[in-house]
């Protein structure tokens, strides 16, 4: 081998370990994505409605988490079991706000109009509305500039992929993710509160013949996903930093998952979340970092334009 | 064991009932005959809470359940089959016929086997989605699944609409059945001659009101009856 193979080999060695790198963050992106997604699709698999709303949701998590890390971190540099229970303490703190301001947005903003049979727009605009609201009122509140959070843990790499390293904030969000997503999709398949979730969406008319209450299950499906999408805006300000405007970009993307995996359908949310940040993610080196969001709303235009129904199709019901 | 007075619905500007008045008695199989448009089928869910009633009342075993609301009237004992089967088209088989006992507390692993004794096809379809059955199959998974929540009152709308006479006839033994068992049956058909048959009393429907009632035998040999619903050469 010649100078020139020993150039292309060590070339080679570098695009591998940036390869790596970008698709276990890309991954980890994607799992925040899915979380997101799941809560788009549970609703849409219900009501038949995109809760717009559901980017404010994730602030609210956001929020919540950023809170609680301020008062229990403040300056501090938590360690071992400390980082890991005030992980484990903002994820839920985050997951709790978001199911409260989910079933706040669905008492609100939908359950109105629900009751004197709005027509679908009608839920869009109030959908829209209750997100600019809730987007603004933290704006007010908090400040419009964004805030780092004070970080519970040490964000050094832990381990190596192929050579890559993976930095801790990867692995919390990876576990994170394994963990809500396995509990959800046995919740969903396996549990009397995911069968009711299931018949309301195949046939609410049905399901209330059969002993299911709709408005409750209306409700918990609000919560459910509230709870991933507030747990996700912990997850994800802890990396980037809270601010009122933090949903919207990474809710559109996780949109655009929920409908790339099928929409209505809780496996293709989360799938379609770990692809689009794989893609998105890898979009770096084979297009340009700048077009990392011209590549993700692309896929959704490709989508809606050749396989609307997503990669999965749309049938909640399967859910399973 | 169920009295309708006088039950008015109306959807917006369309009065869909007149006045509904009529009985079922404990351990008796009742029909509703009557042309498509007649109010049967909203009898059948004004029944089960799916549409209010405007004014009237509904007492079912001395409660009055007019107002109550639709996910409630399978704790009360009343099941519904509804119109067109309304399987849940993504779950098994198994799955449909759990979600009838949604209400129930404690096991129901005996009624499950029951269900897969009375219907044993269901039993080899069992891991199958509801949605990949024959129309029959979805029949008897939609008795199977109102069954599970062991009602006292079923109401039946229109069993075997859109099922091969062969089928029919087993649909209809186990109607039979299901009364003998102790279940009181509502029964909405536009079969008149084999519902009358089956059935202790019927009430025959027009325009939304119910013009009249009387023993199956007798309304088997009614001449209106025989006229609209039966055909001339129909014989009892």
């Amino acid at each position: 081998m010649g100078a020139f193979g020993h150039y292309l080999t060590g070339h080679f060695a570098t695009l591998r370990l940036e390869f790596w790198a970008l698709f276990i963050g890309g991954l980890a992106n994607g799992v925040l994505y899915g979380m997101v997604a799941v809560g788009y699709t549970l609703v849409y698999g219900v009501l038949r409605l995109i809760n717009f709303a559901h980017s404010e949701i994730f602030m609210s998590g956001g929020f919540a988490g950023y809170f609680v890390m301020k008062a229990l971190v403040g300056t501090a540099v938590p360690s071992g079991m400390a980082s890991v229970g005030l992980i484990v303490l903002g994820t839920l703190v985050g997951g709790f706000v978001g199911a409260f301001m989910a079933t706040l947005v669905e008492r609100v903003a939908y359950r109105p109009l629900r009751r004197r049979h709005a027509p679908a727009l009608a839920y869009l605009i109030s959908a829209i509305g209750a997100s600019y609201f809730l987007y603004n009122m933290a704006g007010k509140e908090f400040g419009r500039v964004p805030i780092s959070m004070p970080q519970p843990y040490i964000n050094h790499p832990i381990v190596h992929i192929f050579g890559a390293p993976v930095q801790m904030y990867y692995v919390i969000i990876l576990l994170a993710g394994a963990v809500m997503f396995l509990a959800l999709d046995r919740i969903v398949a396996k549990t009397k509160l995911g069968r009711s979730i299931r018949a309301v969406a195949q046939d609410a008319e049905t399901a209330s013949l059969m002993g299911v209450n709709i408005d409750r299950t209306i409700v918990l499906t609000f919560i459910v996903g509230g709870a991933l999408g507030g747990a996700a805006g912990f997850l994800f300000g802890m990396g980037t930093g809270v601010s009122n405007t933090m949903g919207f970009v990474p809710a559109l993307k996780a949109f655009t998952a929920a409908v790339l995996g099928g929409i209505g359908n809780l496996r293709g949310a989360m799938i379609g979340g770990f692809l689009l940040g794989v893609v998105e993610s890898l979009s770096v080196v084979f297009v340009q970092a700048a077009y990392m969001d011209v590549v993700a709303f692309g896929i959704l235009v490709a989508v809606l334009l050749f396989r609307p129904t997503g990669i999965l199709g749309e049938r909640l019901g399967r859910a399973a | 064991m169920l009295e309708v007075h006088e039950a008015v619905v109306r959807y917006g500007a369309i009065t869909a009932l007149h006045g509904v008045s009529f009985e079922v008695n404990q351990g008796e199989i009742v029909t509703l005959l009557g042309a498509n448009g007649a109010g049967k089928t909203t009898t059948l869910r004004m029944l089960s809470g799916l549409h209010a009633p405007q004014s009237g009342r509904i007492m079912f075993e001395g409660q009055d359940v007019t107002t109550t609301k639709a996910h409630m009237f399978t704790s009360l004992g009343i099941g519904h089959v509804p119109e067109g089967r309304r399987i849940f088209p993504q779950m098994t088989v198994e799955e449909n016929l759990e979600i009838g006992a949604f209400r129930r507390h404690g096991s129901y692993s005996d009624d499950m086997d029951r269900m897969y004794e009375t219907f044993p096809i269901l039993k080899e379809r069992r891991k199958q989605i509801g949605g990949n059955l024959s129309g029959g199959e979805q029949q008897m998974l939609a008795i199977g699944r109102a069954l599970m929540g062991q009602p006292r009152l079923l109401l039946l709308d229109e069993p075997s609409m859109g099922l091969a006479p062969m089928i029919v006839d087993t649909i209809f033994r186990i109607i039979g059945e299901i009364r003998d068992g102790g279940t009181t049956v509502l029964l909405v058909e536009q079969n008149a001659a084999q519902a009358l048959r089956l059935a202790d009393r019927g009430y025959v429907m027009e325009n939304g009101r119910i013009v009249f009632g009387d023993s199956a035998s007798n309304l088997l040999t009614d001449a209106r009856v025989r006229a609209v619903y039966l055909g001339e050469n129909v014989e009892s």
